[in-house]
């Protein structure tokens, strides 16, 4: 199962559930139309045609009606067509969704669910960016970032369950949409999903590869790169352990420090501007509570400090891959 | 008109209790007693009190950053507002809000939203959770002249009239935003001409008549409630103190200031009462020492409760 087809089943088993769950945002239960931009609402509006709402292009005003609907107790699903639009709806998201809990000294719940596909691919500057550093140093929001099927469905339930305000980053490379919505250079992320119910609790990640030299941080689309550079490592008798946090916020520190007391070593790699990236915050904080564990720099790869260019040419070259990661290994595992 | 002299004294006391309720936190302000800021609502009484006085007590308000006369009409105590004011963990928001931030949401006021026009897409989803539950309830957005600028209000308020929700826009034309005059940031000459933007009915009305206020909310909450959708409402006014602290509020021209001074609700509505012989002069004493004497006592509880612990900061950002 694909990561779009998991997302709609997700919503699905969670709304048969669950009467408080619906669905809010542009172009998703059009009939005739597309499901949202990448599918992942597909049909959804035959069994649920009161729960599909389709909204004008107002991504402002439905983040703050998503906002209200969750505090009288419904538990909304409010999706952009691509993350950079959340701009628009950046005063709800940062300044009311964000703080509502905090403000009222812990009274007000806010069981809302925001969903934004990221990644440079082939749209220029405008539809490509990754903005998890973004909202990563905004409190009051968790992060969660699933690199494959089976994540995105656990996660999305996991979110639509939980009493905060939870922001699901889906790469538009991964979701495996087909047909007329099919993306060039997407990246197999599809999983076994099992029959039952289940959840991938927020803040839990895991180990994607195993290994001793060196721990490679990455999430989303850089996690199957990182898995595609520890292979090549593999082969020159480097053995990287690649570790997927899978939600950015809360972060799975156990998990990072228990690898990289294990490795002695971290790289953390971003899709999005190097400058002020999720990967600094997590390079800062190791290089201080592991120093003693440590026996090289924390080194990041991430993109450059550009908005995202549109040739291919240079859109692979702004883009971390696997053969940058690689390179990155070998100087680390060289100054050692 | 036919109100019985209960309903009109209760509306008075509402409109006396937040005027008292202003002036003593303004005067607690300038003594340097009490923390933060504070856009205080002297002089706009009518609107919280004739708006919230249609409404039932599970109908629910937005509010903006002059909201504590529309807590005080919504039914929070005078006291869990001056603790919040004071940043006391016995206030409504356990002094995690402040001022700006004041509300409770089981007496329908959601924590206020102090970004102009934040509340108004918050108020349409809030009516939107109305509809999806088939509850007979409705959300009232109040906010200033200067929302009607922001791309929020027109966002929301379109959707409230597409799916024709049960939802009250109440725009309070104080004619200024902060310092600004508002009729110099458009070139209408009523703000509820917006409304044919949206397709929705509107009116204008004098803010400063809690009985005028009262009707035209009544009729607007009466539309919404069966399933009729919004209206925005406007009520001109004045803000007769400054838009923040100590603001001496030098653009507002003196003429202007002073007709409005004649203008304001409580001394008409004050006025209106005694004419019409529902209260005499002793009666409106009574009130007031009654009112005043509320008053005090959250003063000085406030001032007596304890101050949160620091490390209470690091609660409440998540569940």
């Amino acid at each position: 199962m694909t990561i779009a087809e998991a997302l709609r089943q997700a919503l699905r088993e969670e709304m048969v559930r669950d009467e408080r769950v619906f669905c809010i945002g542009e172009d998703i239960g059009v009939r005739g139309g597309w499901g949202g931009a990448f599918t992942v609402t597909l049909g959804l509006e035959k069994d649920f045609r009161e729960r599909i709402i389709d909204t004008p292009i107002s991504e402002g005003g439905f983040f703050g009606l998503a906002l209200g609907a969750a505090i009288m107790g419904l538990r909304p699903v409010a999706d952009v067509q691509y993350g950079d639009f959340l701009f628009y709806a950046m005063d709800q998201v940062v300044n009311q969704i964000a703080k509502m809990h905090y403000m009222s000294g812990g009274k007000v719940r806010v069981p809302l669910v925001m969903r934004a596909p990221v990644g440079a691919t082939g749209r220029g500057a405008q539809h490509g960016q990754n903005l998890e550093a973004i909202f990563f140093s905004v409190p009051g929001i968790k992060i969660a970032c699933p690199a494959t099927a089976y994540d995105a469905k656990g996660l999305l339930k996991a979110a639509i369950r939980d009493d905060n305000p939870v922001l699901l980053f889906e790469h538009k490379l991964l979701y495996g949409a087909k047909g007329a919505r099919a993306e060039s250079g997407a990246v197999d992320a599809s999983s076994d999903i099992p029959n039952e119910d289940y959840v991938v609790p927020l803040g839990k990640g895991i180990v994607r590869r195993e290994g001793n030299d060196v721990t490679i941080i990455a999430t989303l689309l850089m996690m199957h790169r990182a898995l595609q550079a520890a292979e090549r490592l593999a082969q020159e008798g480097i053995s990287a352990e690649v570790i997927d946090p899978r939600s950015l916020v809360p972060f799975d520190w156990d998990l990072a420090n228990a690898s990289v007391m294990k490795t002695t070593r971290a790289i953390i790699v971003e899709e999005g501007p190097r400058q002020g990236g999720w990967g600094a915050e997590i390079a800062a904080t190791l290089s201080d509570t592991m120093s003693d564990y440590l026996t090289a720099p924390v080194k990041r790869v991430a993109s450059p400090n550009t908005p995202v260019p549109f040739s291919p040419a240079m859109e692979n070259f702004y883009r971390p891959d696997a053969e940058r990661i690689v390179s990155a290994v070998r100087g680390l595992i060289g100054s050692a | 008109m036919g109100y019985d002299t209960k309903f009109l004294l209760s509306l008075y006391r509402k409109m006396l209790l937040i005027r008292q309720f202003e002036e003593r936190v303004k005067y607690l302000f300038l003594e340097g007693v009490m923390p933060g800021t504070i856009h205080q609502y002297q002089g706009q009484e009518a609107i919280a009190v004739g708006v919230c006085s249609a409404l039932n007590s599970d109908d629910v308000i937005t509010s903006t950053h002059r909201p504590h006369g529309h807590a005080l009409a919504k039914g929070l105590t005078v006291e869990s507002l001056m603790h919040e004011l004071f940043g006391k963990t016995t206030g409504c928001c356990r002094g995690k809000g402040g001022s700006m931030h004041v509300g409770d949401l089981e007496k329908g006021m959601v924590p206020a939203i102090a970004i102009v026009a934040g509340g108004v897409p918050i108020a349409t989803g809030i009516a939107l959770a109305f509809r999806y539950r088939k509850e007979p309830r409705v959300a009232v957005s109040f906010m200033g002249d200067g929302a009607v600028n922001e791309g929020a209000f027109h966002e929301a308020v379109n959707m409230g009239a597409i799916w024709s929700l049960p939802v009250v826009y109440v725009v309070e034309n104080n004619l200024y935003s902060a310092s600004t005059p508002i009729f110099e940031m458009v070139r209408l000459k009523r703000l509820s001409d917006r409304a044919a933007g949206y397709g929705i009915p509107s009116v204008t009305v004098d803010g400063n008549d809690v009985l005028e206020v009262f009707e035209t909310a009544r009729k607007a909450i009466e539309r919404a409630r069966g399933g009729e959708g919004p209206t925005l409402v406007e009520c001109m006014t004045y803000r007769i103190t400054g838009h923040s602290r100590r603001d001496p509020c030098n653009y507002q021209p003196k003429e202007e200031r002073k007709e409005a001074l004649k203008k304001e609700p409580l001394r008409r509505f004050t006025e209106y009462l005694l004419m019409g012989g529902f209260i005499d002069e002793a009666g409106l004493e009574g009130i007031r020492a009654e009112v005043d004497a509320e008053i005090e006592r959250a003063v000085e509880s406030a001032m007596a409760a304890p101050d949160p612990k620091p490390e209470a900061a690091l609660e409440d950002v998540f569940i």
